[in-house]
């Protein structure tokens, strides 16, 4: 995995990351207004991202379409990735 | 339903080979306050849940609970993976090798296997959220444990950032726990 797929997949898992954090709060607080303002700004965010690296890099997830050979068996696995560029 | 992100919710970044704290770092693959306890207990105890907000949290933790056994079983990859016969040899995770080679297996630091009588449902939610409560903070004192024991500063830095989890996992099983409370006494049934 070169650095750039790796910088864009690590900001996905950022983002990824905020709207667990987000939901679980909402999940306690539906509503709360500005927790909700927060998710969605990370959800469109994640989404847009999500877009431009699948169409780059094949499937994040095996309901996502793919050209000839499918994309979606390509590694590196999340378990393979090696993370320690900045 | 579930559906798998090819991603993993942590970069688990590992700079050495160490069988020993790996086989130290698998409490948390299959011991008893480990991340696969947290995930099927959460999950489990959802259908006697009473209120849409304690199924959703339950619903969310327990999924993100099945991301931190993933990224326990990639950090006891990282440090076994290119370890030679000599530096297993003599290790607490010689005895795991004979049986399962470098494939994390679901069992205790000890080798005492994963079972379901780890974790409970007592189809009661405040017997349920109580026992949550107290299993996120277990494993975070598993977690400081484990911090303790590694030298690794990306071993660390993961065992730190699933040890904060606990610590919001257990802030937001209690609100579930007075939400589940308030919902009973409204309608005078305890």
């Amino acid at each position: 995995m070169d650095r750039e797929q790796k910088m864009l997949l690590k900001e996905i898992m950022e983002y990824s990351f905020a709207l667990v954090e987000t939901a679980l709060y909402l999940d306690t607080h539906p509503f709360d207004q500005k927790a909700l303002s927060l998710h969605n700004d990370y959800s469109r965010k994640y989404h847009e991202l999500v877009s431009i690296y699948q169409a780059k890099y094949g499937p994040l997830t095996n309901d996502r379409m793919s050209g000839c050979p499918w994309a979606y068996i390509n590694g590196p696995w999340p378990w393979e990735i090696e993370f320690d560029m900045h | 339903m579930w559906i798998y992100e090819k991603k993993l919710q942590y970069p688990v970044k590992v700079y050495t080979t160490n069988p020993t704290l790996a086989q130290m770092i698998i409490e948390q693959f299959g011991g008893a306050d480990g991340e696969l306890s947290a995930g099927i207990r959460y999950l489990t105890q959802r259908w006697t849940m009473p209120t849409n907000q304690v199924k959703a949290l339950l619903t969310d933790i327990g999924t993100e609970e099945l991301a931190h056994w993933e990224i326990i079983g990639t950090i006891v990859w990282k440090l076994v993976k290119d370890a030679p016969i000599d530096q297993i040899k003599g290790t607490p995770f010689e005895a795991h090798y004979v049986n399962h080679g470098k494939s994390p297996y679901p069992h205790d630091a000890s080798g005492v296997p994963w079972t379901a009588a780890f974790i409970n449902s007592k189809g009661d939610p405040i017997a349920d959220l109580h026992e949550n409560m107290a299993a996120e903070q277990k494993a975070r004192a598993t977690y400081e444990w484990l911090i303790n024991i590694s030298d690794d500063p990306g071993v660390i830095d993961a065992l730190r950032f699933l040890r904060e989890r606990e610590v919001v996992h257990f802030q937001r099983f209690g609100e579930a726990l007075r939400i589940v409370q308030e919902e009973m006494d409204k309608k005078k049934y305890y």
